[in-house]
């Protein structure tokens, strides 16, 4: 078994909120420098960054998992991540159908741009990423599963657009993955105080938005190679393999 | 005042929960975080929200409140429905926003 730093919750300059040096570039060479094995892409309600990250980090050794990171119709915010671009694009279509169509003010939400790897844009997205969109957590926890992609609730210890924050509690009939806490909570604590069960997995990630953030936070996987099914294994707790918060 | 007596006065859609119209009402709650009522609401209340996910009628039962209003005309999920009937909670529904729907309650239990 090998040990892998991962950082599965990272924003680009594609989110409103991620800062305009948050490039592929950037992200890929920070990711490196703090010597992160996997990191995950994870913008507000898209996932048309994602390619160009793959694409210079694959080239570069570092293992890129696709994803994104949707805020339901109650508002909380949970990381998706996908094995392939087939899912990625049919998750795509998805929150197509689903975000309503606010009108982005970069002025005051920040700019929405895909780049490509020499920093050049491609395109500005018009609709506001920081939405909410028109479908319920069960409904994205469905999708994301019917298409084999994990699905983590992001951040749940956050007092807002967290899944205790808007909801009070874990919903009945949701299929969690794993549970994100935030950076500088303490898992036994936050495992008490939300009566979080021993068999669901909690893991930290960076939730960066800056490069300097990229890989600050993260979660070791003990597993034999960087794959995204061993990534579930691990997550779930299969077959030997395992996660653990440094 | 029952929530009945609020329903008819109000105009009230009710959604489901029919059983518990007879409930007395002691005042009301606006809020969208359950995590928020879960802390403050308390036994009697009516909860006005946009929030229409099935929480919210395990949280209405778990404080004791008298009902749920879901404001903008806001359609319940079916299991939202199944556990407020379930419970007893009435859920019922508006199409005005949640300071109109608060403004007008307020003013009927404090005349």
């Amino acid at each position: 078994m090998k040990t892998f730093r991962t950082d599965l919750h990272i924003h680009t300059v594609l989110s409103p909120c991620g800062d305009l040096e948050m490039s592929p570039a950037n992200i890929v060479s920070s990711a490196i420098r703090q010597g992160l094995n996997i990191i995950g892409i994870t913008d507000h309600n898209s996932t048309k960054q994602c390619e160009t990250v793959w694409k210079l980090g694959t080239n570069l050794g570092l293992t890129v998992i696709p994803g994104c990171e949707i805020t339901s119709r109650e508002e909380v915010h949970s990381l998706a991540l996908f094995a392939d671009f087939d899912a990625l694009a049919v998750f795509q279509e998805f929150l197509d159908r689903h975000l309503a169509i606010i009108p982005n003010i970069s002025s005051i939400f920040g700019y929405q741009v895909v780049v490509d790897e020499n920093d050049q844009i491609l395109e500005e997205i018009d609709g506001y990423l920081g939405a909410s969109i028109d479908a319920s957590i069960e409904e994205v926890e469905q999708k994301v599963h019917e298409l084999s992609g994990i699905f983590i609730p992001a951040h749940i210890d956050r007092p807002r657009n967290s899944l205790f924050s808007q909801l009070g509690f874990i919903p009945p009939e949701l299929k969690v993955d794993a549970l994100q806490i935030s950076k500088l909570a303490d898992e036994k604590a936050v495992r008490e105080k939300y009566r979080i069960a021993p068999e669901i997995t909690l893991v930290k990630f960076s939730d960066a938005h800056y490069p300097g953030d990229v890989g600050k936070t993260f979660t070791f996987f003990e597993m034999e190679k960087p794959t995204f099914i061993e990534m579930r294994k691990a997550l779930l707790g299969e077959d030997g393999r395992w996660v653990h918060i440094p | 005042m029952k929530v009945s007596e609020l329903v008819e006065k109000l105009g009230l859609t009710v959604h489901s929960g029919q059983n518990g119209l007879d409930r007395e009402i002691n005042g009301g709650y606006v809020s969208d975080l359950l995590s928020d009522v879960m802390g403050n609401a308390s036994e009697g209340m009516v909860w006005i929200t946009l929030q229409v996910h099935q929480n919210v009628m395990a949280i209405a039962s778990l404080k004791d409140l008298a009902a749920v209003i879901l404001v903008n005309n806001l359609d319940p999920q079916e299991n939202t429905i199944a556990h407020s009937n379930n419970e007893n909670i009435p859920l019922l529904g508006k199409n005005l926003p949640a300071f109109e729907i608060a403004g007008k309650m307020y003013q009927l239990l404090n005349p």
